[in-house]
């Protein structure tokens, strides 16, 4: 399968392929070598260079000691707050598409077609279309500014795409196999459970990988809708630049930057398979 | 009488026995479905009303809309988002291009690199921004690299010039999502007839005509896709430039999710935030009616085939 001649013209090819990986590697690689150099260093020289001495503690502080708008326990309690938003959200709009994938695919009820169609209209209504709504929303249920009020959001939001990953995977399930486990008497529910969840493994991954990667990298609810301690990781990273803006603390920053980065690249690493089926599956809508 | 009891009891019984199905079936549907519907015509209400600080009733007709379009923010915002959005549809559509055919040469170690190419995918703008930042930052990114090393005329401070600016969000944005375009067209050309590609090479085709005459043209419609969908993005983007410049130097790299969270949230005029929103909903819409259109077209051909 794989071409072992080395031709000028193939050597060219890797070359052209490997500077450009390097390339795009550069900024993963900037942001770890300055994760342990110390901010005199990085400013002495520039972000770009080797660790003289290695500033381990840059991650103790930024995992729990600098401070964000008077408050000095680090990034942990915002990492702690991505987490409590992202695996609840992530498991109830993937358990609730499941079954609603489930039904318009392999059921016919009245208007299945019809609010299938306004779901997947949620994948192009822009944010910004329900920033106001959810505002007034929040705030009259009283949860503007709570964790539950984030996982309400992305839970209710996130149904457009796991119905629509798991609807165009069940598709395929053939219907005789439903028919005829009716005619034995099972119900909507014992069809799921004993056919179709047996099935789903795969496409459950996908969703899962997915909605975990959007939601733990969501910025503008996050921003909008909560302030101080209660803010997702990436909302406290920008308080975290603007408040060291004056002195950068490009080590510890960096460390922070690592860690809130750490979770969706891990995710990545181990299911790539899985988030490249997601991405390809969200495209051809 | 009693027949009609009898034959409803059954029906009302099976209703009562069905409940829980018909719950988890319509209560998720008809609260996703609900909110897209009802949080759109929401806003636009409050597009048309004087809504300040709070929605308020009232009716101003198209008075936020003309507002909006007259401010110097939002005709900033909307000349790059032109900018933007051409540059990095086109720059990102070209690198993936490339990317895939250079992948696609039956290259060792190509999931590694597949891999490394896809990484930005997973991580967030305000990550990634907030590292852009830092090395097109320069006082400490590259150009002070470069200076360090003894070229001290070199200058890399598009981050600070307003007339370059914008293009720091399309190369960010172009290394974040090349990769996208990559999986997508790589699939494309996994997925071309070998037949094809055997006939080609018998009639005497070498690998660039193969390339412009025999596989580009079978990937017209994964082309569309992929300019589409980044499209979406370069209209909706948003935390890319809040890390990466915060629609600085002063306004100059504003966009119109920008302008709507600034209307809304900073000045507090929930109208105006609410118009902008619509017009950004209408840019959208500019770009996705005329795709919905098109594959509705390509379905039906396909039908009839």
């Amino acid at each position: 399968m794989r071409d072992t001649t080395f031709t000028p013209g193939r050597i060219l090819i890797y070359l052209a392929v490997w500077s450009l990986a390097a390339a795009w590697l550069v900024p993963l690689a900037v942001v770890m070598l300055n994760s342990v150099r110390t901010a005199e260093e990085i400013v002495q020289t520039s972000m770009i260079g080797w660790p003289e001495h290695w500033a381990w503690d840059n991650y103790r502080t930024a995992w729990a000691d600098f401070c964000v708008a008077q408050t000095c326990a680090g990034i942990r309690p915002y990492m702690l707050n991505s987490a409590l938003v992202s695996i609840p959200a992530t498991i109830i709009s993937t358990v609730f598409g499941a079954v609603a994938g489930y039904a318009v695919s392999l059921w016919r009820f009245p208007g299945d077609r019809w609010i299938y169609g306004v779901v997947t209209l949620g994948l192009f209504l822009p944010q910004q279309m329900r920033l106001l709504p959810w505002t007034i929303v929040l705030r009259d249920v009283g949860l503007i500014n709570t964790l539950t009020g984030l996982v309400l959001i992305h839970s209710i939001q996130g149904l457009s795409f796991t119905t629509l990953f798991c609807r165009n995977y069940y598709i395929a399930i053939p219907r005789e196999l439903i028919g005829a486990a009716r005619i034995d008497g099972a119900g909507f529910f014992r069809i799921f459970r004993r056919i179709v969840l047996p099935l789903s493994p795969p496409i459950l991954i996908v969703t899962v990988i997915w909605q975990f990667t959007h939601i733990w990298n969501e910025f503008l609810y996050g921003v909008t809708f909560t302030t101080g301690q209660q803010q997702p990781v990436t909302a406290a990273l920008i308080a975290l630049s603007a408040a060291v803006a004056d002195v950068p603390q490009h080590g510890v920053q960096s460390a922070a930057v690592m860690i809130a980065a750490l979770p969706t690249l891990l995710v990545y690493l181990l299911g790539g398979r899985y988030f490249v089926r997601g991405l390809t599956a969200g495209a051809v809508k | 009488m009693s027949e009609t009891a009898a034959a409803r009891r059954p029906k009302v019984f099976g209703l009562v026995r069905r409940l829980p199905e018909h719950l988890t079936i319509w209560l998720p549907l008809l609260l996703a479905a609900g909110h897209i519907v009802s949080f759109s015509l929401w806003t636009l209400w409050v597009s048309f009303t004087p809504s300040t600080l709070l929605p308020e009733f009232g009716w101003v007709g198209l008075h936020n809309y003309t507002a909006v379009l007259a401010t110097r923010n939002w005709r900033i915002a909307f000349d790059n988002l032109l900018l933007f959005g051409s540059a990095f549809v086109v720059l990102s559509l070209l690198t993936g291009l490339g990317l895939a055919i250079l992948l696609d040469q039956r290259i060792r170690g190509e999931n590694v690199l597949r891999s490394i190419f896809l990484y930005p995918m997973a991580v967030s703008f305000v990550v990634t921004g907030t590292v852009w930042s830092w090395l097109l930052n320069p006082g400490v990114g590259v150009q002070k690299f470069v200076n360090d090393f003894g070229w001290m005329s070199f200058r890399f401070d598009w981050l600070i010039n307003r007339d370059m600016a914008i293009w720091t969000i399309v190369m960010a944005a172009v290394w974040q999502s090349a990769g996208f375009g990559m999986a997508l067209f790589l699939a494309g050309l996994r997925s071309v007839d070998t037949d094809l590609i055997k006939a080609a090479q018998i009639d005497g085709a070498g690998p660039f005509r193969l390339y412009r005459r025999v596989i580009l043209p079978t990937l017209w419609p994964i082309t569309v896709t992929v300019v589409v969908i980044q499209l979406q993005f370069a209209i909706t983007t948003f935390d890319l430039v809040r890390a990466l410049t915060g629609g600085g130097p002063g306004i100059a790299t504003l966009l119109p999710a920008l302008v709507v969270y600034d209307f809304m949230f900073q000045r507090g005029l929930l109208g105006r935030g609410a118009a902008a929103a619509v017009l950004m909903l209408l840019t959208l819409l500019a770009v996705l009616l005329p795709y919905a259109a098109w594959r509705h077209v390509q379905a039906r051909q396909a039908a009839r085939a």
